[in-house]
Parts: structure tokens; C-alpha cells; sequence
């Protein structure tokens, strides 16, 4: 799954390109401009990935150390 | 004079915040520079979003929209949401925990202490403060500007102020600005900044979308929000609606490394810090891109609509100007003050960090490094950040008094200047061959093609300045990470001691 989540994170690297909406004004439910819309998608996309991140790739081992530190510390 | 008004409450409802976060203040440095490391992750969504997010973010926006049309939000916005997360969670997690592991309050501590070397400091140190000045004075300026905007002609009945058309003055403004902030930092601390942050990231997020309203309500002149809002996008010009020759794909894609900064801010590393737990990055990971769009959609499309019959906008409006000029002829005194008090809570809301920061980095980098931790006592120690916030404080009004004309395209060289230190942070981070020389040359590197760029834009005077077609600090971070690599490879590694201290087999 790790890779799955970094692999959507360079997809939204890619997407945010939009070459394709370049020169396309089209008003979307006519006034929202196809490519404000989709980048308006690609920043709850990255809301979607990076909760994704925080699921599947969380460094717990991080908070776990400290821990682990600070109560070593407390100890001595 | 209603729109003074409201400013002047807005300021002191600050200051009344800052009061009640200074009586939980613990009396301890730490308290005072890290919030002794108490912040959970609302309070830190907010604080990062806040200072993130500077004066750029509702007029700036607004102004760069009206000029450039929507492909401005792909540009600053997006990008930004994917990027800044990133190092949320790459670089921010793991800095967060080396600083809790191991007692560090400034970036430069855990630089020393990583790369085995004393002087790295010397070299980083005004590296960083000088990159970050330019960014200080957008913030002051800015209000500046902005509160002597929104209140000319108040003083008309009186016969003040003729000079500044009867406003309150520039320099008066920019002086009651720093004198806030200052108020609040110097009694709060961090937490105060942390809780002003909230406050004020609150303020300026539900005026942004209170100011879409109201516009698009007076714009369309319908029944409906719908109606008003398809109103308002019709009348605008097929080509404020596409990116088409505003801007080349290249430069478009290099643009992205822009908000790589993030990773090497000063304040920001601080922030990071203050959190309570690791678990805490989790919402600001995932929020602030919902957060970027919820502030940046309304303005891009306010900012598109004044480029339309409908707006009627005067030529001689600067795009910076264009969202209070909207506010002040279609909203009325009273959002027009509400309006003022959100632009100046997204600056404020940037300055305070900074100013806390650069006092934090003056006090641990250079005095108590150098002085020796037990030369002083820990109430010494925030006597010494308090006394460098005051001075930093009165420099930075000081030089925002000589009005550098182009301190605005300033803060992209100043952001661009950050990012090509992103490796040297990244590389120290993530990769155990990273060795002391490789990163003096990286650094060198990473400052020598800024200072080269810089000059062939004629120091900031072409803003559309770019090296191959590209953005400059995409070259400035191939060259950076090619030293950073180059050279580690070629010399020795950190001790095994040192390693361990932060990398885990």
C-alpha cells in the first residue's frame, strides 16, 4: 500500500500538468471554469492522498522512539 | 471611518488574546519559544496554515487572477497543497522528532549537531535571516498599504493627514501593525502566536468566502447565488478562463518547485516543533490543501470577474489593489472593514512567527552558542529573545519606511532562495552519506546560482525573468543537490556516533 500512496502522490504531480484544459475555457454548471475546477479537484484529491499517506505510510516507529527516549531520560 | 473602526476592535481583540495566552505562559524558555511543546493538531493546522499564508493570499491572489486569469490557482495553489504537505510529512515528522529527541530549538542547532560542524552555523545563519527579511517587509508593507487604502478620506472632517489623502498614514499604520504583533509575541510567546494564528486564520478564511458572496451577489444583480455567480463568469473574457499565453507549460511545471521552501523555513521548523505528538501532523497534512482551496477558489474567481464590463474596474486600479477597490465599491464600510481586518490577520498571522523566530535564532544560534548554556539562567535566556524580538521588530519597521519598490517579486526570489536549500534539508534528513563538506558546497552552490540569477534580473526589476525557459530555482536545486551528492560522495561520512543519533538500523 506504501507504494501505492507515493505512486498517487507523483499521479497528482502529473495531473496538476493539465495540459489538457490548457486553452479550453469552458464555464462548468456555467460559471466554474474547467480548469479552475479541476485543480479545485486536484487539491481534495491531495487531501485524499495524503490522509491515505497518514494511514498507510505513518511513521509510528518515529513516536515510539521518542517515547522510548524521554523515558529513558526520565529514568536516569 | 467605520471601516477604522472595526480595524482598531480587530487589533484589540488581539491584543486581548495575547493577554490571556500570556497568563497561561509557564515562565520557562521553552514555553516561551516552543509552547513547551503542547500544541495539538488543531491548534498546529491552524498556526502552519497561518504562516504559511501570508498578504498574497487574498489580495494577492485576487490581483495575480485579474491579471494572469485562473491559471494563477494551478500555479500558487494546488501546487502548493501537494508540495507543503509533503514536507509536512517527509520533513516536518522527522525534524520533530530529532528536536524532541534531542533539545533543539532552531534549524541550526540540528544542522551542527548533524553535520558534526560548529561553523555551519556561521554560514547558515545569515543566510537565513537575510532571506527572510524581504519577507517580513512584504508582510509590513503590505498593511501598510492596505490600512491607508481603506481609510482615506476618514479624516477629512478633520483636515488630517492631507498628505496621505486624509487616511491614516503609511508609516502609522506599519508602526501599530509591528506594535501588535510585537505586544502579543513578546507577552505570549509561542503560544500567544499559536492562539492569534487560530484566531486570525479563522477571520480571514470567512472573510474570504463572506467577500465571494457579497460580490457576486452586487456583480450578477439575480435572484439567485447560482444566477449571480453564472452571471459574473459569463461576462468575463474567454482568456482570463484559460492558462493559453499567460504563462509556458515549462515554466508552469518549474513553478512547483517554488513552494519546496516550506521545507527550509526558519519559522516554520519552529512550528513543527511545538507540536505535542507526532500524531498531531496528521490533520495539517491532510487539511491544508482543502484549506489552500477554500481561500484561493473565491479569489481567483473574484479576481477573473473584475477583469469584466460588469466590474467596471478603472485602469488605473494595480491588480493589488482590485479586491479592496471591489470591497469598497460594491460591499459597503462594514464588510470593507471586516474585509481590511482579514487581509491584516493573514499578514499578521506571518509575521509573528517570523519575528519569534528570527529572536529565538539570535538568542540560541549566536548568544547562548557562543556565550555557553550555563552562562545564563532560563529566564536570562527569554529576557535575550524578548530583547531581540524588540529589536528585530524596530529594524524591520525601520526598513519598510525606505518602501522597496519591488519587495513583492522580492518574496519569489526570497522563496526561491529557500527551495534550493530544500536538498541540504532533505539530504540530512533521509540519506547517512551526507558529510559536512557536501554540505558547505551545496549551500555555497545553492547561494552562488541565487545571487547569479538575481543579478541577470536585474535584481528583482524583471519579474518574468526566466534561465532555459524555467523558473531559476529549478536550476538552483539541480545544482544544489549535484554539489550536495557530488562532494559527499568524494569525502568522508559523519562518525557512527553521530549517525546513530539519527538513523536507526
Amino acid at each position: 500500500m506504501r507504494y501505492v500512496v507515493w505512486g498517487l502522490v507523483l499521479l497528482l504531480i502529473v495531473l496538476h500538468q493539465d495540459v489538457w484544459f490548457w486553452d479550453d475555457a469552458t464555464l462548468v454548471f456555467g460559471f466554474l471554469p474547467i480548469t479552475l475546477l479541476f485543480h479545485a479537484g486536484i487539491s481534495l484529491s491531495a487531501a485524499v492522498v495524503w490522509y491515505m499517506a497518514t494511514k498507510f505510510c505513518w511513521p509510528d516507529d518515529l513516536e515510539d522512539h521518542v517515547i522510548e527516549v524521554v523515558r529513558e531520560e526520565q529514568q536516569a | 471611518m467605520t471601516q477604522l473602526v472595526i480595524i482598531a476592535i480587530y487589533l484589540a481583540l488581539l491584543l486581548a488574546l495575547g493577554g490571556v495566552a500570556s497568563r497561561l505562559f509557564r515562565g520557562t524558555s521553552s514555553d516561551y519559544m516552543l509552547a513547551s511543546h503542547s500544541i495539538g493538531p488543531f491548534l498546529l493546522l491552524m498556526s502552519l496554515f497561518g504562516t504559511t499564508m501570508t498578504a498574497f493570499a487574498l489580495i494577492g491572489s485576487t490581483g495575480e487572477a485579474y491579471k494572469e486569469g485562473v491559471g494563477v490557482y494551478g500555479l500558487l495553489a494546488s501546487s502548493s497543497g501537494i508540495i507543503h504537505s509533503l514536507c509536512f510529512f517527509t520533513i516536518g515528522i522527522r525534524l520533530w522528532s530529532f528536536g524532541q529527541r534531542h533539545g533543539y530549538r532552531t534549524q541550526i542547532q540540528f544542522f551542527r549537531d548533524r553535520l558534526e560542524s560548529d561553523r555551519i552555523g556561521l554560514l547558515l545563519f545569515p543566510i537565513l535571516v537575510g532571506l527572510i527579511i524581504p519577507y517580513l517587509l512584504i508582510g509590513v508593507i503590505g498593511a501598510g498599504g492596505v490600512i491607508n487604502g481603506v481609510t482615506r478620506g476618514a479624516f477629512v472632517d478633520y483636515g488630517w493627514f492631507e498628505d496621505y489623502g486624509f487616511g491614516v498614514p503609511g508609516w502609522l499604520a506599519k508602526l501599530v501593525i509591528c506594535g501588535v504583533v510585537l505586544l502579543y509575541v513578546f507577552f505570549g510567546g509561542m503560544r500567544g502566536t499559536a492562539w492569534a494564528n487560530t484566531f486570525q486564520t479563522i477571520v480571514f478564511m470567512v472573510m474570504g468566502v463572506v467577500t465571494f458572496y457579497v460580490i457576486a451577489d452586487r456583480l450578477g444583480g439575480q435572484d439567485s447565488l447560482l444566477a449571480n455567480l453564472r452571471a459574473a463568469s459569463q461576462a468575463v473574457s474567454d482568456t482570463k478562463l484559460i492558462r493559453g499565453e499567460h504563462i509556458s507549460k515549462l515554466k508552469f511545471l518549474t513553478y512547483m518547485f517554488v513552494p519546496l521552501s516550506v521545507g527550509m523555513f526558519p519559522h516554520l521548523f519552529q512550528h513543527w516543533l511545538t507540536a505535542r505528538s507526532a500524531s498531531s501532523f496528521k490533520l495539517p497534512i491532510v487539511a491544508h490543501p482543502i484549506f489552500i482551496m477554500i481561500v484561493w477558489v473565491p479569489c481567483v474567481l473574484v479576481g477573473v470577474w473584475a477583469t469584466s464590463d460588469l466590474a467596471a474596474v478603472p485602469d488605473s486600479i494595480r491588480p493589488n489593489q482590485v479586491l479592496s477597490y471591489l470591497v469598497k465599491n460594491l460591499a459597503g464600510d462594514v464588510l470593507g472593514g471586516l474585509l481590511t481586518a482579514g487581509i491584516l490577520a493573514a499578514i499578521m498571522s506571518s509575521l509573528d512567527s517570523q519575528f519569534l523566530c528570527i529572536g529565538s535564532m539570535f538568542t540560541n544560534d549566536i548568544v547562548v552558542h557562543y556565550a555557553g548554556k550555563d552562562r545564563f539562567n532560563d529566564k536570562q535566556i527569554i529576557t535575550i529573545a524578548r530583547a531581540f524580538v524588540v529589536a528585530i521588530v524596530a529594524v524591520t519597521f525601520l526598513l519598510s519606511l525606505a518602501e522597496p519598490r519591488r519587495v513583492f517579486t522580492l518574496g519569489v526570489w526570497c522563496f526561491s532562495g529557500f527551495s534550493s536549500l530544500f536538498p541540504l534539508v532533505f539530504a540530512a534528513v533521509y540519506w547517512r552519506g551526507l558529510t559536512k563538506a557536501g554540505a558547505y558546497a551545496s549551500i555555497l552552490v545553492a547561494i552562488s546560482s541565487w545571487l547569479v540569477f538575481f543579478q541577470q534580473s536585474h535584481f528583482a526589476k524583471d519579474p518574468a525573468y526566466t534561465f532555459l525557459g524555467m523558473m531559476p530555482v529549478a536550476t538552483m536545486i539541480a545544482c544544489s543537490t549535484a554539489a550536495l551528492i557530488v562532494v559527499s560522495l568524494l569525502t568522508q561520512s559523519p562518525g557512527e556516533a553521530t549517525l546513530a543519533k539519527f538513523f536507526r538500523r
